[in-house]
């Protein structure tokens, strides 16, 4: 019996405004309202709600046959709050299945696991914590941030009691094996292992509308015919959930072949869907996957440098992060706020350098007209947010020697 | 005493530093009693009109003249204009004029119809004018001469601009027999970066001031260069350093931000003008106060590169870019700025710091550059002397009466670089040359 496993990755990033260097030092409020309004609830409409709603259709019709996992970021959940509420509702009617598996990762999308174990840990509590809360049960598989991975990072997320994380089936660390398998992490046995399939996976993601590509168009019942011909025990489909409906729009058929696709594999035999968790389980781990460096889904080369590729980026990320100990020191939710958007992985992908063959992606999701400008503006909202932590560490430890002043006296 | 001068812009549409220099010493000249016609392409009809008569005539042939109604106290009507009309811009490159005239070319025929050779076309001004910047500066020229020719007996002396207008300057002398006076704002070795200069513009600049009964060098720098680089004897070279005019009323100081220092850098990022230098400069003074943040105000082919080495540096958190800044930016900028560097690796005179000092913020200015002769109250440093620079910095930051001397003092100086009397001097090399002429 072949295991289909679907998971989709819900995420969007709070949107920095136009932060002059003028601003600094006055202006507090550092996101573009208007924009960030406008992409989710166009992105609701197009996306999440009609392919929940399709989703949920399908647990109905197949009687609990069909399933799938998601995990969605604590920034997209904070977006859904504010501008679209209706869409959260929607993932808990999807919830109360029983067919979904929502997974836990960094609560800002972050690169947190790049930089240390502590920022880590702190980011995934708070994703798990926050999941607990909206969908009522605590996650107990993982996927990390662009599904970032290598053998330290699998030990950390098993560490805190997780049995299976996600990562990218990348040619560069398999060779010759097959991403369909269950696997375990390297240093910590007892963490399973599951492998993007990224052939079948950006056959729906980004070739689905191709008419250049040989294979166009597809059908649910060509690509039912792909994973069964497949050889393996399990076949991970992983993808941006923003693939039905936004990159892949309405008219390009998506919806249907969604509707068509469990359908499809069912009548295939010997194939049946599972979530995250499920899949991991429902076969023996084949054996260790070895992976000493990072590795990603993004970009060709599947490695981090799409958000730590230059010394934009670097120096970005370092004095980010440098600024930890202060926010710790505050405990105060609205700054936390704001140190959680500014981790978020997109505004490093703005600073990228690579142009190449995946330009056209980079480019797709960048609101900025360089990389230097993306630079120059984070830096800048990063100023002020450094100027107003200092500031209220200073008015706190002032109001804390005044209290011990009267004490004593 | 009367001047047929040869110009490029005037305020308020400026793009760089020649407009303002120009609408200075024309008030000075009129102060000094000298009635300047100043001649200029492409006016737009709404210059200041309070000191020089803007006469927005499109055609020479009008036989445009101030009509000698100018009264001795009255400096008014001492300054009036011609425009003739020309593609021509201040500050422009032959490539970069081929870059604007392919650029007209395609987005359609009204800016641009090529009709053979098109100083024919006797200053009909409809729009045909020359293929190529070379082209152009020499259709100049004979609309320069017959302008020169109708004005015939109203001006004593010609006075040119620029390379661009050096044609025309001694097209007019040719035909009106008067001497010719030069002005070196800049030459080709402050435009490009070491020897490497556009030699079209340099034999321009060359064959104007040898044709020229004097030059008129903004500092002794460019002397220098007019007497080593061009060839040019010596005694005809004379150095008249620029002057600067204030508005009269100065803003209200913006409402500061941040309580650390600010040290800017505002201008052109591009070679010539030193950005690396402060970048450098920055970092070590970062190593030691952690009090200082960095501004680069301004746009350039090496912003990016800035960029990058202030990343690297690891310095970003306390380094800002602005971006290009305009009108009132630039003076606010000024106004937030706790210290000022001017680093250029080759500057002819550079007026911004005597406007940062105008904001009461002292500055420090590389040894290459012609301001650096005129002011006594900044710090010098040599352009490449990045520890010196640092050294500067650290001080200005760390030692508030120095900032503060360095502000009152240099406030005071800046105040007394007056216009009048850098046009007094210009009037007696006009002088000089017109008695050299008898």
């Amino acid at each position: 019996m072949k295991t289909v496993n679907l998971y989709f990755q819900v995420h969007q990033p709070w949107r920095l405004k136009v932060y002059r260097f003028f601003n600094i030092g006055k202006d507090h409020n550092y996101l573009d309202d208007f924009t960030n309004r406008a992409i989710m609830q166009k992105v609701a409409r197009q996306c999440y709600l009609p392919m929940n709603a399709l989703l949920l259709n399908l647990i109905k019709e197949h009687k609990g046959a069909f399933k799938c996992s998601f995990s969605i970021t604590g920034t997209a959940v904070e977006q859904f709050r504010i501008y679209a509420p209706e869409v959260l509702d929607s993932f808990r009617a999807l919830a109360e299945t029983g067919c979904v598996e929502f997974l836990a990762e960094t609560y800002s999308h972050s690169l947190a696991s790049l930089s240390s174990k502590e920022d880590f840990v702190e980011q995934v509590k708070l994703h798990s914590k926050m999941i607990k809360e909206e969908f009522g049960k605590k996650p107990v598989a993982f996927r990390n941030t662009e599904l970032i991975y290598s053998d330290q990072i699998g030990e950390m997320v098993a560490a805190l009691g997780f049995k299976t994380i996600l990562a990218e089936g990348a040619k560069h660390v398999l060779g010759w094996k097959s991403p369909d398998y269950v696997y375990t992490n390297a240093i910590d046995n007892s963490l399973r292992v599951l492998l993007r399939n990224y052939k079948l996976s950006d056959d729906i993601a980004f070739r689905f509308s191709n008419q250049g590509w040989d294979q166009y168009p597809l059908t649910a019942d060509k690509f039912a015919g792909w994973v069964k011909e497949s050889a393996g025990e399990v076949v991970n489909l992983f993808m941006d959930y923003e693939t039905f409906g936004e990159h892949q729009k309405a008219t390009t058929g998506i919806f249907d072949f969604v509707k068509a696709l469990p359908a499809a594999i069912l009548s295939q035999g010997d194939m049946k869907f599972a979530t995250v968790s499920e899949a991991a389980k429902a076969a023996q781990p084949i054996g260790v996957l070895h992976c000493p460096h990072v590795m990603s889904w993004a970009d060709e080369e599947r490695d981090v440098t799409a958000w730590l590729g230059n010394e934009l980026q670097n120096e970005a990320f370092s004095k980010l992060y440098a600024l930890k100990d202060k926010v710790k020191a505050l405990k105060n939710a609205d700054y936390e706020y704001v140190w959680n958007f500014m981790q978020t992985s997109d505004h490093f992908y703005y600073m990228a350098t690579k142009w190449l063959s995946d330009g056209d992606v980079h480019s797709y999701f960048n609101p900025y007209g360089s990389s230097y400008e993306a630079f120059i503006n984070y830096m800048n909202v990063l100023a002020d947010f450094e100027i107003e932590l200092d500031k209220a560490l200073a008015a706190k430890t002032k109001k804390s020697r005044s209290k011990k002043e009267t004490a004593t006296a | 005493m009367r001047v047929l001068m040869f110009g490029w812009e005037f305020p308020p549409h400026i793009a760089g530093g020649l407009g303002t220099a120009c609408y200075g010493m024309t008030r000075g000249l009129a102060r000094n009693d000298v009635e300047v016609i100043f001649v200029m392409p492409r006016a737009s009809g709404d210059e200041d009109e309070r000191f020089v008569k803007v006469v927005n005539a499109s055609d020479v042939e009008a036989r445009y003249c101030n009509g000698g109604v100018a009264g001795a106290d009255d400096i008014m009507r001492k300054i009036s204009f011609i425009h003739i009309d020309s593609n021509m811009v201040p500050y422009i490159s032959p490539e970069e004029f081929q870059t604007y005239r392919e650029g007209y070319e395609r987005t359609g025929k009204k800016f641009w119809e090529r009709e053979g050779d098109s100083w024919t076309q006797r200053y009909t001004f409809s729009g045909k004018y020359g293929a190529n910047l070379m082209e152009e500066v020499a259709r100049y020229a004979v609309v320069a001469a017959e302008v020169a020719r109708q004005l015939e007996g109203q001006f004593d002396v010609i006075h040119a601009h620029d390379w661009l207008t050096y044609f025309a300057g001694i097209a007019a002398k040719r035909v009106s027999g008067k001497p010719l006076v030069v002005h070196m704002h800049a030459t080709s070795f402050d435009r490009s970066s070491g020897d490497n200069i556009d030699t079209r513009v340099y034999e321009i600049e060359r064959a104007g001031m040898a044709a020229a009964d004097r030059v008129i060098a903004v500092s002794n720098l460019t002397r220098n260069i007019c007497i080593e680089k061009y060839n040019i004897p010596a005694e005809r070279v004379v150095t008249v350093h620029n002057a600067v005019r204030f508005a009269e009323k100065e803003n209200e100081a913006p409402e500061r931000g941040v309580e650390d220092k600010i040290v800017t850098f505002l201008g052109r990022i591009t070679y010539q003008k030193g950005p690396d230098y402060f970048v450098e400069a920055a970092a070590k003074v970062l190593k030691r106060v952690p009090n200082v943040r960095f501004v680069m105000a301004g746009s350039g082919d090496m912003m990016n590169h800035v960029i990058r080495r202030v990343a690297r540096l690891g310095i970003a958190d306390r380094f800002h870019f602005t971006g290009f800044l305009k009108g009132d930016d630039v003076h606010k900028m000024f106004q937030l700025s706790d210290l000022y560097i001017m680093p250029s690796v080759s500057e002819p005179f550079g007026i911004s710091p005597l406007e940062a000092m105008r904001s009461n913020v002292p500055v420090i200015i590389s040894k290459q550059s012609g301001v650096a002769e005129v002011l006594d109250y900044a710090v010098k440093v040599d352009y490449w002397d990045v520890d010196a620079m640092a050294d500067a910095i650290y001080g200005f930051v760390k030692y508030p009466a120095l900032s503060k001397m360095f502000a009152k003092k240099g406030l005071e100086e800046v105040i007394g670089l007056k216009w009048n009397n850098a046009a007094a001097k210009i009037k007696t090399v006009y002088e000089d040359a017109i008695n050299e002429c008898k």
